[in-house]
């Protein structure tokens, strides 16, 4: 950036708004949604009738652990059972 | 605003106390860096928002799975960004667009990107400024609130916010112009 004029400045500051705040939270509760993931899939594997029963619903079983299931959170288990 | 951190911390010591494990180094992290993948997601690849969020989602769940793999901890704004754009592309490909490198919107989303880099820079200096001209400029220009809203809201006469705001703006100007500013620093890595 080589001038800053206050109308310019503006403009930049206008370039970025908040992002929604539940996404912006959803990001911040990242590391202790993998925590409660970690435990599930430790279960799940300990346990094939619970295993069963997550991999039948998937939402259901994340929703369960307090965690929201977003799309990214739900393939991330989905992997994690697959692997 | 910063999470629970008393100084505004560098990108660096943000990215390495993140990597030992601080929840409030990411929180901070995340709260920094939101605005910029969401504003590459919705403006310079148009996403709808229910894509928008699923790209914001999955940058996050990637830079946290990969942080360790950061060669420079300086590097997260132009790391972050690059991991934005792939994830952008991934989404554009899996939902059925084509997507071709030379196409003439692929080089308007690069040039918002680079006016995204410099808004990040102005956002960067903002952090340095007083927590009232923060707050003013912020109602002004990002949350687009009226005299009267951020006068109301700030328990301040509505005919004193045009001036705190060209003041504020003059405080910005004089700390940007302080700084010797330096391209961003590039991540040296092909991010997938």
């Amino acid at each position: 950036m080589t001038t800053h004029n206050e109308e310019r400045l503006g403009e930049f500051l206008r370039l970025l708004p908040s992002a929604p705040a539940g996404w912006v939270t959803a990001a911040q509760e990242l590391p202790i949604a993998r925590v409660q993931l970690d435990a599930l899939v430790e279960r799940a594997e300990a346990n094939a009738a619970f295993r069963a029963s997550v991999v039948a619903d998937l939402e259901v079983a994340i929703r369960a652990t307090g965690v929201e299931p977003s799309p990214v959170v739900v393939e991330h288990l989905r992997k994690r059972l697959a692997g | 605003m910063t999470v629970g951190l008393d100084v505004e911390p560098s990108d660096a010591d943000l990215v390495a106390r993140c990597r030992r494990g601080d929840q409030t180094a990411w929180s901070a992290l995340v709260e920094r860096f939101s605005r910029y993948v969401y504003a590459i997601a919705t403006q310079a690849f148009r996403l709808p928002q229910h894509d928008a969020e699923d790209v914001f989602q999955d940058v996050f769940a990637k830079t946290y799975e990969r942080l360790g793999s950061l060669r420079s901890d300086d590097a997260i704004r132009p790391w972050i960004g690059q991991l934005t754009r792939n994830c952008c592309l991934d989404h554009l490909r899996s939902s059925g667009r084509t997507v071709l490198v030379e196409e003439p919107e692929d080089r308007a989303a690069e040039d918002v990107i680079a006016k995204l880099d410099e808004a990040m820079t102005v956002r960067a200096g903002l952090t340095q400024l007083s927590t009232e001209c923060q707050d003013v400029l912020d109602r002004f220009f990002c949350r687009d609130e009226s005299y009267r809203t951020i006068g109301e809201e700030l328990g301040i006469p509505a005919g004193t916010i045009a001036s705190r705001i060209s003041r504020c703006l003059g405080h910005l100007r004089t700390e940007l112009e302080g700084r010797n500013l330096q391209p961003p620093p590039s991540s040296g890595q092909v991010i997938r």
